[in-house]
């Protein structure tokens, strides 16, 4: 599936897509594929202060658990509670429904560090010759 | 060597087909220097029935010919022989852990109906497949209630197991964690005015043992809601789940933990054991040790499976919520089969059998003039007697009539000298209970009575003599 | 065909295909398994003798069964199990060896299966005789100058372990912040290593899938308390440089932990002492024979060079000048203790069993016969399975499932191939450096019948995989049950019966 144009990407196989200084999180199909049956994941709570580069959650397989990084620095204002009772939603539509947290950017600059949809396909393709 | 499946042909062929020259050379990464090269000083080899004559020799050296009233967190209770017929099966004691579910169904299936069983005694919604013992599981406990309240302070009471107390400061000793001991009340429970100043916003958990080390039930609604009333949990701690067959289970508990020792494993020295865990459905994802779950297969046919294993050690390593690896799952297995064939008419009926006895014991040496039955708080198959003389001589007295008599408490609470615990579990006769009441009368000082009352009572202490 | 005269044909043997009911769908009120011998003593109202506020309503749920009932339900589950008794066992890193039966019986002699701990010590002189001696062959076998027994599993032995590196370094100064860990390890090893506050670093394994000596070099320094290897490692392969390695972590002040889990390798062909180990930790239940039980009891003792005794747990079993056994609680500097009373007393029994039968000859045999058949089963599959490290293999073999993953089938599925032919599977996916492992240690209970026919079934699986993958991708064929919803079970967690 091509990527999403709209969105920035990380190294740690999350998205982002800012609007008006909010940034919504989640992870790309790449990471949910590698995880395989999705069955839980821990997130963190409204108004919780996330790093960048920092885990703020975890995504849990049966057999696998991934932390979740995050690409900037700020305060959660929202959380998918949808995901409490439907992780599946992860690997059915991972850069949409299945978004993670809402976060207010305290630095809208961190996300010129962040890869386009071009530059993250290519990482991947990278990633998969290794 | 009996054991080895291969002759000295077929080690050859197979030699032949790896390449190597000689057995040496298949050990050739080792370096020469770090070779053995003496004969290992150990016994051996020895054919099947010098084996048994040597265990034999050692059994000879035991307690078997005594009726032991020793309890204390391991308990002597008949053992029907179709545990072991059944735990035998090879299939059952030669398996190893149900990771590859299609072939271990047998295991998996038992291990649900021992999470079943447990939940049902203790009142919880949900229990683990067993961990090692009742001093590691309350362990477990406490850590599992440090991690879901962040907190870093528990209380625990006197009466709880001393050794299960020092397992637990081996455990947290690195941890940066704040042990708060509390009394016991004349009753020989927790002393409320002890316990209300104890447990503040800092606490985690109150720890309560029931029947508690001395023996008496603690009631669990009144510390529930202290504990709650502060944010911490409240742990339950059960050594002798016997107690479960007629005591309410403490419902209003976070966690239910300890020792299922009781349900059809041997007592066997010390171990291996049997520890439990169980706890309310909100805390699962916090809960150390296997878990089995049931699920479905392609076909729609039920199944079970180990689950939430990303909980555990082989996948979070360093952040899991124990190292924990092993269960006890044969034990676990004994005591799934012990509970089904007592089932609930015979699990009642067995504990009414040894509060019985164990309160006709009390009874009877409590009439002795010199000897106190000193707690007044209800018991169930264990209770503190003071002895009428120091108490090492009594155990003397007792050993002489094949009695081990029970455990002396000055070893652990120096406030008690010259206290004995005592088990009286279903196994003891009534006549081993006779004998070591006239052992206690016989070694009781004559009571100083004056007068007229003492003649009747001089009378009456001979014809008892 | 499942009807006659129109009603339904009920199997008396249902279990073979279908569903064993759980002991709570079985039964009838009223029923029990036991009969209790009567109340020799006054019988007393629970109410009276506890207050009613304790008295609990029956439990409910619980079962009510015959003995006869209990008795099939349970030998029916266990005809479920594929255990060592039925055929090869070949886990790597688990041991499945042969579990005597004599041990069996030794373990449950009155007396011994009755004792209780907290008896007089002259009255038990024999279970003391059987820690002590256990004990003293463990040391023997290892080279160690100290054993305790106290630990209940390895997970627990490498906590014992950690715990006493502390308290030695603390006591020399400054107890350090660090262990190292290969990358290779055993997931408790990590975990174990947290508890006793220390944290984890990770050392690379070489190419070889051995520790890379200059990576140890480069992170050995005065905040590291000491390295935690196997060794043999997780791939069967020996550490030659264990020497090098040990004399470095001891030059920089650290101590040398070893996990004895692969000591099936190394029985009565070398020591542990010897590669300059000061703690290491056996587990009963892989190299000396006593039973897996479907996932438990283990036993984790601890052995120890001399100048740790002190820290080993508490009470010691020790042997007066005449003869006589005895509990040492005197040991202030002890890490304390790691359990209630004194260790897995049964799987002692059955270890010490198992070194008596054997004698010095046995257990030098054994470990040779093991090392022979996980290299005949390597030197006979290496032309079809990937070997992902070019080093000369011990006790087990590790195979990647790299050359079939190209067509799409990994180790999971090549594991569940493998039942159809009549074998438990190896272990998949661990070590983790390896990417989709094949970890294969069939111990020296196999013969070589049995080892031919289990790599002639890892040769048909492979040419399945060439010419028919979906065949493989669907297996198992021949079990009750098939691929089983472990996500659905993980997501919907149901962890107990409701009525």
């Amino acid at each position: 599936m091509p990527y999403p144009q709209e969105l920035l990407y990380t190294k740690e196989h999350e998205w982002i897509r800012v609007d008006e200084g909010i940034g919504t999180v989640g992870i790309t199909d790449y990471a949910q594929k590698e995880l395989g049956d999705i069955v839980y994941v821990e997130l963190p709570k409204t108004s919780d202060h996330v790093t960048a580069n920092e885990p703020f959650g975890t995504v849990e397989s049966v057999k696998a658990v991934s932390e979740i990084y995050s690409p900037v620095t700020g305060d959660v204002t929202a959380v998918n509670s949808k995901l409490q009772n439907n992780p599946e939603l992860l690997n059915a539509d991972p850069h949409g429904e299945a978004w993670l947290v809402r976060v207010r950017l305290s630095d809208p600059r961190e996300t010129e560090k962040l890869m386009t949809a071009e530059d993250y396909e290519a990482f991947i393709r990278e990633v998969k010759q290794r | 060597m009996r054991y080895l499946p291969n002759s000295p042909a077929e080690r050859a062929a197979m030699l032949r087909a790896t390449g190597y020259q000689s057995i040496e050379e298949l050990f050739a990464q080792i370096p020469d220097e770090l070779k053995l090269r003496d004969r290992l000083n150990i016994p051996g080899p020895l054919s099947e029935p010098e084996i048994l004559e040597y265990f034999r020799q050692a059994a000879s050296q035991s307690t078997r010919e005594y009726t032991s009233l020793l309890g204390a967190g391991a308990y002597s209770h008949y053992r029907p022989v179709v545990v072991d017929a059944l735990i035998s099966r090879g299939e059952f004691f030669t398996a190893y852990t149900p990771y590859q579910a299609e072939i271990a169904q047998g295991t998996l299936q038992a291990m649900f109906e021992f999470q079943t069983l447990i939940t049902q005694l203790t009142g919880m919604d949900v229990a683990n497949a067993s961990l090692y013992d009742g001093s590691t599981a309350a362990t477990e406990a406490v850590l599992m209630a440090l991690r879901v309240t962040r907190r870093r302070q528990v209380v625990l009471p006197r009466t709880l197991h001393p050794e299960y107390r020092q397992v637990l400061e081996t455990y947290v000793r690195h941890q940066d964690v704040d042990l708060k001991e509390v009394g016991y009340s004349p009753a020989g429970q927790i002393d409320f005015g002890k316990l209300r100043p104890s447990v503040t916003a800092e606490t985690a958990a109150i720890v309560i043992q029931s029947p508690n080390f001395f023996g008496v039930l603690e009631k669990s609604a009144e510390v529930a809601e202290i504990a709650h009333r502060n944010g911490a949990l409240l742990i339950f701690i059960v050594t002798e789940p016997l107690s479960l067959g007629i005591v309410k289970p403490p419902v209003e508990a976070d966690i239910v933990a300890g020792e299922a020792q009781s349900f059809g494993v041997p007592v066997a020295f010390g171990g291996p054991y049997l520890g439990f865990l169980s706890a309310r459905e909100t805390f699962l994802r916090q809960m150390p040790g296997r878990l089995v779950g049931q699920t479905q297969d392609t076909e729609g046919r039920r199944g079970f499976v180990l689950t939430l294993a990303t909980r555990e050690q082989h996948i979070r390593r360093e952040k899991a919520t124990s190292n924990i690896c092993t269960n006890q799952s044969l034990c676990a297995l004994a005591a799934t089969i012990y509970l089904s064939l007592l089932g609930k008419r015979g699990l009642q009926a067995l504990a009414e059998q040894n509060l019985a006895k164990a309160h006709y014991a009390a009874q009877e040496l409590g009439r002795i003039s010199g000897v106190a039955v000193p707690l007044s708080g209800p018991f169930f198959n264990e209770f503190v007697v003071k002895t009428p003389v120091p108490a090492e001589d009594l155990l003397a007295e007792l050993r002489k009539e094949k009695i081990i008599g029970g455990l002396n408490l000055e070893k652990y609470y120096p406030e008690l000298k010259n206290h004995l615990l005592i088990c009286v579990t279903e196994t003891v006769s009534r006549a081993a209970i006779d004998r070591m009441v006239a052992v206690y009368r016989r070694m009781a000082p004559l009571p100083k009575v004056s007068g007229r009352a003492a003649e009747l009572d001089s009378a009456s202490i001979g014809r008892n003599r | 065909m499942n009807r006659i005269m129109g009603n339904p044909i009920r199997h008396a043997r249902a279990h073979v295909t279908r569903n064993e009911d759980l002991i709570f769908e079985r039964g009838s009120p009223g029923k029990s398994g036991v009969d209790l011998p009567p109340l020799d003593v006054p019988a007393i109202a629970s109410s009276s003798a506890l207050g009613t506020e304790f008295v609990r309503s029956e439990i409910e749920g619980f079962p009510e069964l015959s003995e006869l009932e209990v008795i099939r339900h349970f030998t029916r589950l266990s005809t479920w199990n594929f255990g060592l008794d039925t055929g090869l066992y070949p886990l790597g890193s688990c041991t499945m060896k042969y579990n005597p039966r004599i041990n069996e019986v030794v373990a449950r002699l009155e007396g011994l299966a009755t004792d209780h701990p907290y008896a007089p010590e002259s009255l038990v002189q024999g279970c003391l005789k059987i820690l002590a001696e256990t004990a003293r062959c463990l040391a023997e076998i290892t080279g160690m100058d100290a054993v305790s027994l106290q630990p209940a599993a390895g997970a627990q032995g490498e906590l014992t372990g950690t715990l006493m590196i502390r308290a030695c370094l603390a006591e020399r100064g400054d107890p350090r912040k660090y262990i190292l860990i290969p990358d290779s390890a055993h997931g408790t090893n990590p975990a174990s290593v947290t508890i006793s506050g220390y944290t984890v670093k990770n050392i690379k394994s070489n190419e070889r899938g051995c520790v890379d000596l200059s990576e140890l070099e480069r992170t050995m320094n005065n905040e590291v308390a000491g390295l935690m290897l196997t060794n043999p490692n997780t791939l069967g392969i020996f550490e030659t440089q264990i020497r090098e390695i040990s004399d470095l972590i001891h030059s920089k002040g650290g101590l040398l932990y070893m996990d004895g889990a692969n000591m099936n390798a190394l029985v009565g062909i070398a020591r542990p002492k010897e590669f300059g180990v000061d703690v290491m930790h056996l587990n009963l239940h892989k190299t000396f024979t006593t039973p897996h039980g479907g996932g438990g009891p283990g036993s984790g003792p601890v052995a120890v060079r001399a100048f740790l005794e002190p820290y080993l747990p508490s009470p010691a079993v020790e042997q007066r000048p005449d003869g006589t056994y005895h509990l040492n609680y005197d040991r202030p500097k002890s890490v304390g203790r790691v359990r209630a009373f004194y260790g897995n007393f049964g799987m002692a029994v059955r270890a010490l069993a198992y070194i008596l039968a054997n004698g010095p000859e046995g257990l030098r045999q054994t470990t040779e016969d093991a090392v022979l058949n996980s290299n005949y089963v390597k030197s006979r599959l290496k032309d079809v399975y990937d070997l992902p490290y070019d080093a000369p293999s011990m006790h087990e073999v590790v195979f990647s499932d790299r050359r079939q993953a190209a067509r799409g089938v990994r180790t999971g599925d090549i594991a569940k191939r493998l039942i159809d032919y009549g074998f438990h599977p190896y272990t998949t996916s661990f070590p983790l450096i390896v990417s989709g492992a094949l970890m294969i240690e069939p111990t020296e209970s196999a013969s070589k019948q049995e080892l031919d026919a289990f790599i002639e079934a890892l040769r048909s699986i492979a040419r399945e995989v060439e010419e028919q993958p979906e065949t493989v991708l669907k297996a198992p064929y021949t079990t009750r049950v098939s691929r089983l919803d472990e996500a659905a079970a993980a997501r919907k967690p149901v962890l107990r019966w409701k009525p």
